[in-house]
């Protein structure tokens, strides 16, 4: 009995893969064929990040490291105009993000996740503040009932305005 | 004297193997209900990064998969080791996307068709430059949800 039940098991091991369900979720812009208008965009509220060929990050033209991406994203946003080199508000500001053809893919992932981690921090954060504790993320939010008002509310205040240009083409 | 208090060396009885079978239908059972049939080969190295930001993924039935990475080890003979990108279970260029992108399309219900979203399944070592010419494939197609297939890592303290 052991043996059958061994024997389909191993058949199971080797036909099938455990599903991976989770994955940051992006949308893109719809294709035009006319390049977009350069946006002007107020300096101080364009927070840029670029990544070279050789996996190195410069943010608003200084080196940094992935690790201080996400603080440096988050006073960004949430400066609201006190320090007049940073951002007037959430609404204003923008983050522009750009990679190179050479830059890997791994670090393309952990500053997307950062850039995107600042924004959902700060959501989180205010969710935590609408709802007097309640709720502790936003995405835990129920959309069907009565949070849905909220959620337009948070996402109103908070819009993530996440802006990836084409790649540069230095890397190869 | 000591002699007597000596004991006698039992041997250690076997450990029963009655309820084997249960114990081993109960993880066929576990593998049965928590994976599914391997639809393809997969033909290139997908060592996916790690990453905190993911959302589930509610819907399976939206998803569509496109694998890129350099062949896998028995393929570089065949195709090279630069990053390629293997549509269904072939490896195929950015252009074939559009194409990949309607017959998949066509498989869903009329009514979800434009819901569809695209899972990237990237190798950690691939460039951007293979990554940027899917996605700009993708919008030409009007598949414009795509979400980046990545591990959980354990929430560093900052």
């Amino acid at each position: 009995m052991a043996d059958i039940a061994f024997l389909l098991l191993v058949f199971f091991l080797v036909t099938t893969e455990i599903d991976i369900d989770e994955g940051i979720n992006v949308a893109l812009p719809p294709w035009s064929d006319v390049p977009p208008p350069p946006v002007e965009l107020n300096d101080k509220n364009t927070l840029t990040v670029l990544i070279n060929s050789r996996n190195q990050l410069l943010v608003e033209e200084e080196l940094d490291d992935v690790d201080n991406l996400r603080k440096r994203t988050i006073e960004f946003l949430s400066n609201n105009g006190q320090n007049p080199e940073l951002s007037n508000s959430p609404q204003e500001a923008v983050v522009s993000f750009k990679g190179d053809v050479g830059t890997s893919y791994d670090t393309y992932i952990q500053v997307y996740n950062e850039l995107r981690g600042a924004y959902n921090d700060l959501r989180n954060d205010l969710t935590r503040k609408k709802t007097n504790g309640r709720v502790a993320r936003f995405s835990d939010l129920d959309r069907a009932t009565r949070d849905s008002i909220l959620i337009e509310e948070i996402k109103f205040a908070l819009p993530i305005r996440l802006s990836e240009a084409e790649p540069t083409k230095l890397g190869k | 004297m000591l002699g007597h208090f000596k004991r006698k060396k039992k041997a250690m009885p076997a450990i029963s193997t009655a309820s084997l079978p249960d114990i081993v239908f109960i993880l066929l059972f576990f593998f049965m209900v928590a994976t599914r049939m391997r639809e393809t080969e997969i033909k290139v190295k997908s060592n996916l990064p790690k990453a905190t930001e993911m959302e589930k993924l509610e819907k399976k039935d939206l998803l569509s998969y496109i694998y890129i990475g350099a062949p896998a080890d028995g393929y570089q003979k065949e195709f090279g080791s630069a990053p390629r990108l293997q549509l269904n279970d072939r490896l195929a260029t950015p252009e074939d996307v559009i194409d990949f992108v309607a017959t998949e399309k066509a498989k869903m219900r009329p009514e979800l068709q434009n819901a569809i979203i695209i899972a990237i399944k990237c190798d950690k070592e691939a460039d951007l430059g293979i990554l940027s010419d899917v996605k700009i494939e993708l919008r030409k197609a009007n598949a414009l949800k795509v979400t980046y297939i990545t591990l959980k890592e354990n929430k560093k303290n900052r």
